[in-house]
This record gives C-alpha cells, structure tokens and sequence, in this order.
C-alpha cells in the first residue's frame, strides 16, 4: 500500500488531450535565435526531461514556459488555454530555480507558505498544508530556518515544496540538482523519482546530464542549438537514435560510415547484412553491443540457423583497457578503424581477438 | 609577515591624524561645554551651567526640534524621491541605466556652495521660479515663501542629499538575486504583492542607510539656512557657529555640539543594529 498523496491532483483538471501544447514556439535575442520554432506535447503526469548541452535553449525554452520571457513567435497551451499571454504569476506552473532561489528574509515554513499566502488560500488550510508539503520532502524539522543556514541538498528540498505546495499543473525544474555534490545527486534523482509518482505532478526537467535525464524521465526531449533533436522515452532514444548527434550525446556510440551493396554493410574490415537500399550510410553500433567471439555460444551461432545472416565477425587489436569494476571498456584497432567495446569484466586482454555483434544492433541514423 | 616596526610604522599616520582631528577636538568641546565665559573671558571652572542654560531657555529646544523637523523632512522627500529613481534603474532601466547612474551622481561633483547660490537665483523674489510665475500671470507679485524660509532649506537639502539616499538603496536593490523576484511571481505575486513582500524588504537596510545618511547630514547643516534659510529658516548648527562666532560662548556652543553629537551617535547606533537585523 502506498501512502495518500500529499498533494493530491484535483481531478476535475485532468482534462482530456494533452497538459502543455507547445506550437512553432521560437525566440530571437536580437540576432541570435535561441529557439527555432519548437513544437511538443506534453501529457499529465508525464516526467519529461529537455536534454541539451549549454546554449541549446533548454533553459530559455523553460522560461518561456514559466513566463519570465516572451516567445518571438509561436504558441503555448496549457489545459486547452492560452499560457504565453498570461504573466508569470497568473500560470498554474511553478519553477523550482537552479539556485533554488529561497526568500532569504523568510524561514522555511514562510518560504513555502509564500505562495499561499500571496494567492490567498483560505488561512486555516496554509499551515497544514505547509506542514504536508514540508513533511513530504523530510524538511519538517527545519521550518523555523532560515535559508543561509541550510545546506545545499536541504534549500533543494525547501524550493521543492514551495513550488509544490500550490498544487501546480506543471512543475518546472531548471538543473535543479547541477549545484549538489554527486552522492547527494544520485539520493535526489530517486527521491525526485517517487515524489513525482506521489504528486502525480507533471514534471518538466532541464538538465545537461543525459545519465541523470534517462534515470529519470518518462520521454527525453533532446535539443539541439534550438531545435528539436528527437523526442522519446530514454530506452527507445538510447536503442534508436535517430540521428549522429542523439548517439553520440546519449551514450557512448561508434559511428560507422558504411557502404551498402545488395543487402551488406561495408564499412572498412566490418561487413553485416542490412536491409538499407544501396548507397551511402551511417550506423551507430553501441560499445556493448559489441562481444568477445570466443564463447562456445559465439561460436556455433552459425549452426544455430536461427538469424544464419544476422551476426557480423571481425578480429581486432587490443589498443587500450580500461577497467570499470562490473565491465571493460577496450579501445580495438579493425583494419585502421578504432572501435570503442564494453565488455562485462573478465582480466586483461591484448593482441589479436575475435569479436562480433549483431546486425540489427547497427542502427541506422541520419548525419 | 610584516615586523613590529613595519605594523607600527603603518599605522602611526592613521592613528595620529584620528587622534589630532577627530579625538582632541571632541575632547576640547566636551571640556568647553563644562566651562564658562566670564568678562568675556573663557574661565576654566568645571560647571554645569551651560546644560541648564539649554534646559531652561525655550529657544534651543524650539530650534532643535524645528532643526530635527526639517532633517525628518528631508529625509522623507529623499526617500519619496531617491528610492523610486534607484527602483527604476535597478529593475526598469535597461541600457539606460549606466547614462542615468551617471546623471544622479554628476551634482555630487558640484560644489555645495555653489548649488546653494543656484537656489537662491532660482527662488528669490525677482528669481527665476518667480520670474516664471509672473509671467505665466499665475502671481501679480513675487512669491516671498520661496526664498528665506524653512521651505527653501528643505528643498536645498533634499537636492543635496537624494543622490546620498539613492546609492545604498540602488545598492541593496542590486544586491537583490533576480531569481528570487522571478521566484515570486512564478509562485503567484502580482508585481505588487512582489514589491511589499520581495524586494522592500530586502531593500531596507539600503533605506535605512540612506535615511540615516540624510537626517544625520541636514541635522546638522549650516549652510543651507544660512544662504537661503531666513530668520524662519534657522537651525541648530546656525546657533552653535554665532555662539562660535560673534557671540563668543564657545562653552555655550560646544554644550549644544555634544548634543547634537549625542543624538546622531544615537541614532546611529539604533539603525547600525536594525540594518544588522535586517541583512540576510
């Protein structure tokens, strides 16, 4: 049995269709576009999470959202009502700021209680909501505080329940976890994890880290110097990249430019079997897709005539290992082409080794 | 790390130059304020009698208290005007700001007699502002108030000392992270609610510098009276330099002095602590 909800979502807002709608959404800082007509949806009580490196518009997009910019053109809906020409304080979407940005002359408990109070919530129910939302992020012993005298992770969990506390639609989270130290991140990313699941808030993440965005999303939304890169849940974005970037940005990945002749790959010493028409292509082959050819398993594969074509072989030199305690990362040398492999551990290699992988795990991405 | 030598050889200049002009000074006024003037000669008796001469005569008490009502005033209209001017290039101004940053400090460069003189072209009777007014055909004949009258010197002194009340205000408003304003309207504050609960609050201790900078400076200003304050017009500081001067009660003078410096000290000690409760 799980607990009630602190905060339960008022259901009659659980509208049909989608939560955030955002159309052709695009914004210019004078010469410089900074978003080039986005456009996304976003359902309730979905965790989705804008992935970008620094100045791809992550964060600009999310003020746009909140309201502390406005959009140069294009459109954003919320709940079937148009958000971007209401400010700031009218939108039922609340941020919790990347400097978590408390009310440094108020305690904890007036910090969260602010936005009760300012929207005038009827007085006999601030304190025990205050209370709810303080016992939700384990902050409750801390209510009589100030702010400069907490810590990091504690000030992140006081922002949490400030913005939570008004029952928002949609959460903003600007890299709400990029100032704690990597322990405290990992122990905030799953209790991020389950409040969200608590709330049944939707929760819309920035963040630069892509092992932080997968952890944690429903569906990854990966920009790229303002544009949409690809839009899907972390296993179907890491397993099928769309595109050259997207392989290379989420996970580890080796590119292979191949050329396809009647049904094969080739690319260098490397040949599989594909279904591509002839031509130029790219593949992005992920390091652990790739195994040591050396197991009985490996080696009666072409007996087995289940996918007699589906496995590709080469041999190649051991360059550099690196140990990861569960698995090996090894730098291989095919012909001229150097391969990056993730293997589970096994001791040290060198020379000259065997290896294959399978056809359908080459996937094939546009540049 | 630096010698002995070293360490007393820096701070001697320091020492002796606080010790010539700020100690001994206030050392030789307190001891005057307990002497006499007798024959017109400055007796060296240790009594009290200047103290009870302030007690006593009404007239000191009046002109304090009306010195103590324009510095309140000053201070007020600095505030009414220093705080929005310093509100609006904190948050509003954009590209402007460094331009009107620099306008608001440009009169401080000026000298202070020579803006006085200015108030005195502008507001006497065949001045500039009454010029103007007869000729608009608002008066038939020059305004007297303007000139030679508590309102001129509050006036004077509010052009004066507004530059003094903006700079720690614009500063505590700079001090102000953005994110936090920006936190309060995504939580739901209109602008204003934002104003009262955000940013005047953090503003305060810059207010109370600044309101303590003004009061404390007009409190004891002489000049501004002088040139353009009248018989009405007169404050305290006035008092102390006629008895410094053609008067010669300089133990009547230094006793009004260490009031003054009583009241100021005071008062700065008061709001030294507010601002320290204040600040975050």
């Amino acid at each position: 049995m799980s607990p009630a909800p602190a905060i339960p979502p008022l259901e009659e807002e659980r509208a049909a269709g989608p939560l955030l709608e955002v159309r052709a959404l695009a914004k210019r800082f004078g010469a410089h576009e900074v978003l080039k007509g986005i456009s996304i949806t976003v359902a309730a009580g979905e965790f989705i999470t804008l992935l970008g490196e620094s100045g791809s518009g992550k964060t600009t997009m999310l003020r746009l959202i909140a309201g502390f910019e406005q959009p140069s053109s294009g459109e954003i809906w919320m709940n079937g009502e148009r958000l971007d020409t209401l400010p700031p304080y009218k939108r039922r979407v609340n941020t919790v700021f990347q400097q978590y940005a408390l009310f440094p002359h108020l305690n904890v408990r007036d910090n969260v209680a602010y936005g009760l109070r300012v929207t005038n919530a009827p007085s006999n129910e601030i304190d025990a909501r205050v209370a709810d939302a303080l016992r939700m992020v384990k902050m409750e012993s801390f209510a009589g505080a100030r702010p400069a005298t907490l810590s990091g992770g504690q000030q992140q969990r006081v922002a949490l329940a400030r913005a939570l506390v008004n029952r928002p639609l949609l959460l903003l989270l600007d890299e709400p976890l990029s100032a704690l130290d990597a322990n405290l991140r990992k122990e905030m990313q799953s209790e991020l994890k389950s409040l969200q699941r608590e709330v049944g808030i939707t929760f819309l993440f920035v963040t630069h880290d892509q092992d932080e965005a997968m952890a944690l999303s429903d569906r990854i939304a990966l920009l790229r110097s303002g544009a949409l890169e690809q839009v899907a849940s972390p296993r179907e974005i890491y397993s099928h990249p769309a595109t050259a970037y997207t392989a290379q940005f989420i996970g580890q990945t080796n590119l292979l430019r191949a050329d396809i002749r009647g049904g094969a790959a080739i690319c260098g010493a490397l040949r599989w079997p594909t279904s591509a028409p002839d031509g130029a292509a790219l593949f992005s082959l992920r390091p652990e897709a790739i195994r040591l050819a050396d197991t009985a398993a490996d080696s009666g594969a072409s007996s087995t005539a289940n996918k007699p074509a589906a496995k590709a072989r080469f041999s190649a030199t051991v360059k550099q290992q690196l140990y990861g305690g569960a698995s090996e990362l090894l730098e291989v040398d095919c012909g001229g082409q150097i391969l990056r492999v993730k293997i589970p551990a096994r001791g040290p290699l060198s020379g000259k080794q065997d290896f294959s992988f399978s056809a359908e795990d080459a996937v094939r991405v546009s540049e | 790390m630096y010698s002995r030598a070293y360490k007393s050889l820096v701070s001697l200049p320091p020492l002796l130059w606080v010790g010539l002009f700020l100690l001994l000074p206030y050392a030789l006024m307190l001891a005057h304020s307990f002497w006499m003037v007798s024959d017109g000669f400055i007796v060296h008796q240790w009594n009290l009698q200047n103290y009870r001469t302030l007690a006593t005569n009404p007239v000191y008490a009046e002109v304090l208290l009306r010195s103590m009502r324009i510095a309140a005033s000053v201070t007020f209209c600095s505030l009414i005007l220093g705080y929005p001017l310093a509100y609006y290039l904190s948050f509003h101004a954009g590209a402007r700001r460094e331009i009107l940053y620099q306008l608001v400090i440009v009169p401080l460069w000026v000298s202070y007699l020579v803006r006085g003189y200015a108030w005195k072209t502008i507001l006497g009777s065949d001045g500039v502002l009454n010029g103007l007014l007869q000729y608009l055909h608002l008066t038939n004949a020059p305004v007297g108030f303007l000139l030679y009258s508590p309102f001129a010197v509050i006036l004077m002194l509010t052009h004066i000392y507004t530059p003094f009340v903006f700079l720690p205000i614009y500063a505590a408003l700079e001090h102000i992270p953005r994110p936090v304003v920006e936190a309060s309207q995504d939580l739901g504050a209109s602008p204003r609610k934002t104003f009262l609960r955000v940013i005047l609050p953090l503003s305060l201790p810059g207010l109370l510098a600044g309101a303590t900078f003004a009061f404390v400076l007009s409190l004891g200003d002489f000049l501004a009276p002088l040139l353009v304050g009248g018989a009405s017009g007169t404050m305290i500081a006035n008092i102390v330099q006629s008895l410094f001067g053609a008067a010669y009660d300089w133990p009547l003078g230094a006793a009004i002095s260490v009031c003054i410096l009583l009241i100021t000290v005071t008062l700065l000690f008061l709001t030294e602590r507010l601002e320290k409760r204040w600040s975050f």
